[in-house]
């Protein structure tokens, strides 16, 4: 368990100040804020890197504000991976080993264990500037995790990747977080990103913790104007992604369903975008896979985009040209169909 | 025809340009060098290499900066590592005091040292109650070396530690390095081609110096002294083939130790 009290630091140009929070064993915590909030920073500062002006930090129980950091047993995995670029990937993975003088064999089996807990064994004698973004990112985190760290801090660790990668990035972190039951402690500027893998999420906005919940209390509640503008550009859902007998794929909230294309399956998230959304007055004859009836509950003008909010009971937010709106003699009440593709949704 | 090479020309005009007055800087450079080299006969550069004063003095030069260099290693690189690390009042202060000796006369550095390594001073008298004596002597022609000197290496050991990612130093010591740890294992690994470019530049700026030496320890005889003696006393025809094999040795050593590191930093 990881405990932060009143902590305040000193970022030159403004502070972080009153962070409060308290990471549970095993959790995997996740800190959510703009670019330049003091993400990495906080980061730094828990882990010893960083100077503090004042609070404290416990870990397991145990007072470590003034310890230094190699004393701490927190592990640290940078955005752009920073493996010393004059060592093999090996030695890059037995370094904190070899400084605490451990003997050979076990220098041995760690390697052993981590490369294949990464699957890295065909990258060993590679240097870091020969590999993929993708092999680098799980060499530094195969690295952190040598020392057997009771915390893992994570600086956008998958920011520097591509789309793909990061998926396959991503999917490793959740894996590699539930079968050595790590505390994680993940900071990111992307909000699906959170969604995807906190337990809980902490946003930081300014310098301060301006929420802390689970993903669906985030985006559901959201009591930050940071958090409420990414929400309301996306139409997210919690649900079961689960294939049909027929080979479609279908994501299932409550009572409802929509098909999606995905090779994800279980209890996931899915987002739309309002411009992704079809709006029409009658049922609309075409490739796309979800259609549905609906109620139109709210209207939001936007100077010249409008957003509609459509229950079906589902609630999607729809977005549609001014010209588009008055020709269509748009209306509160009013009922309509919205269509979108499978490929549009977003299962993450 | 000759409307085309001219329009060629005209299009290439300032590489053309450019390209002559580097030539002519070259050649001033070169000119010189290559004249003294080849003014003196190969036997003659061999009888004179056999002459104990010169093969004595080109010894005590080549050791006395290499001696220079080591004290510099010892005493530049942790400055170095600390001005690249850490920001406060006064840095740059210090950095154009770092500098200073490549500018001021070095003969008035030579007085300078004189000053305060000379038995009338409370450190040279300190030194002197532990028998290392700086007039006439050894200890002398180093100091004097690695006043002058000692700028090029601390300069490009700073730029080699800048240029390390100090986020490197602060994995290493999540990963249970210590702060000697991280120092050795990671940050002088890394700035090691800098800090061996710097040796070579500060050895070979110890082996050039005159002025400093002749204010401080005008005896022993270091080689660039022994060329000026004997142009002053016996002409020019005596001094050449000293300045030959001098310039011949320098410039074997800055290719070899050149090459060495260039083999290096690509290896």
């Amino acid at each position: 368990m990881i405990e932060i009290k009143n902590l305040m630091v000193n970022l030159g140009s403004f502070l972080l100040q009153d962070i409060n929070l308290i990471v549970e064993k095993g959790e995997y915590f996740i800190i959510l804020g703009p670019t330049g909030a003091g993400k990495t920073i906080l980061l730094e500062s828990i882990a010893g890197l960083y100077p503090i002006r004042s609070g404290e930090i416990w870990l397991d129980g145990r007072e470590v504000t003034g310890l230094e950091p190699e004393k701490r047993g927190i592990g640290f995995v940078y955005q752009d991976y920073v493996l010393f670029p004059h060592l093999s990937v090996k030695d890059n993975l037995i370094f904190g080993l070899k400084q605490k003088g451990r003997p050979k064999r076990e220098l041995q089996r760690v390697t052993e264990w981590l490369a294949d807990l990464l699957e890295v064994s065909h990258l060993l004698e590679r240097r870091p500037d020969t590999l993929s973004g993708g092999e680098k990112q799980k060499v530094a985190l195969a690295r952190a995790l040598s020392v057997g760290p009771n915390v893992l801090l994570l600086d956008e660790p998958l920011s520097a990747l591509d789309p793909q990668t990061r998926e396959s990035v991503q999917q490793e972190l959740r894996r590699v977080h539930q079968r050595l039951q790590l505390t994680i402690i993940h900071v990111t500027h992307d909000f699906e990103e959170a969604i995807a893998l906190g337990d809980r999420i902490a946003v930081l906005n300014e310098g301060r913790i301006v929420q802390v919940g689970t993903p669906e209390e985030i985006f559901r509640q959201p009591n930050s104007e940071f958090v409420a503008r990414f929400s309301m550009t996306r139409n997210i859902f919690a649900g079961d992604v689960r294939q049909e007998a027929g080979g479609s794929i279908l994501f299932a909230v409550d009572n409802a369903e929509f098909e999606v294309v995905t090779d994800l399956r279980g209890k996931l998230h899915a987002s739309v975008r309002p411009e992704d959304i079809l709006v029409s007055n009658d049922p609309l004859i075409s490739s796309a896979r979800n259609s549905m009836k609906g109620t139109i509950t709210s209207i939001a003008d936007h100077g010249s985009t409008i957003h509609l909010t459509v229950s079906t009971p589902m609630d999607f937010v729809c977005m549609v040209t001014r010209h588009s709106f008055d020709e269509m003699n748009l209306t509160k009440g009013g009922e309509i169909y919205i269509t979108f593709k499978a490929s549009s949704v977003h299962v993450f | 025809m000759i409307a085309q090479i001219w329009r060629w020309l005209a299009k290439r005009r300032l590489t053309i340009i450019f390209l002559l007055l580097g030539t002519v800087i070259l050649l001033f450079i070169f000119v010189p060098l290559a004249k003294t080299l080849f003014s003196s006969s190969p036997s003659l550069l061999w009888g004179t290499l056999l002459e104990g004063e010169v093969i004595r003095s080109i010894w005590l030069t080549l050791y006395t900066a290499l001696l220079a260099t080591a004290l510099g290693l010892l005493l530049g690189v942790p400055l170095a590592y600390f001005l690249a690390r850490h920001s406060f009042r006064g840095k740059r202060f210090v950095e154009a005091l770092i500098d200073v000796p490549i500018v001021v006369p070095h003969t008035a550095a030579g007085i300078a040292l004189l000053f305060v390594f000379g038995q009338n001073f409370v450190i040279g008298r300190a030194f002197h109650s532990i028998g290392i004596d700086f007039v006439l002597s050894v200890p002398g022609i180093v100091i004097a070396m690695l006043f002058v000197s000692v700028p090029f290496l601390i300069d490009s050991a700073k730029q080699g530690f800048e240029k390390v990612d100090e986020r490197l130093e602060k994995v290493a010591r999540t990963l249970g390095a210590s702060h000697w740890q991280t120092f050795f294992r990671v940050s002088l690994p890394l700035a090691k081609g800098s800090i061996f470019g710097g040796s070579v530049m500060m050895w070979a700026r110890g082996i050039s110096e005159f002025g400093a030496v002749l204010v401080l320890c005008s005896y022993p005889t270091i080689a660039p002294i022994l060329v000026y003696t004997r142009l002053e006393e016996y002409g020019l025809n005596y001094a050449l083939p000293v300045a030959s094999i001098l310039i011949i040795i320098c410039l074997v050593v800055f290719v070899g130790l050149r090459s060495f590191a260039y083999r290096k930093e690509k290896a």
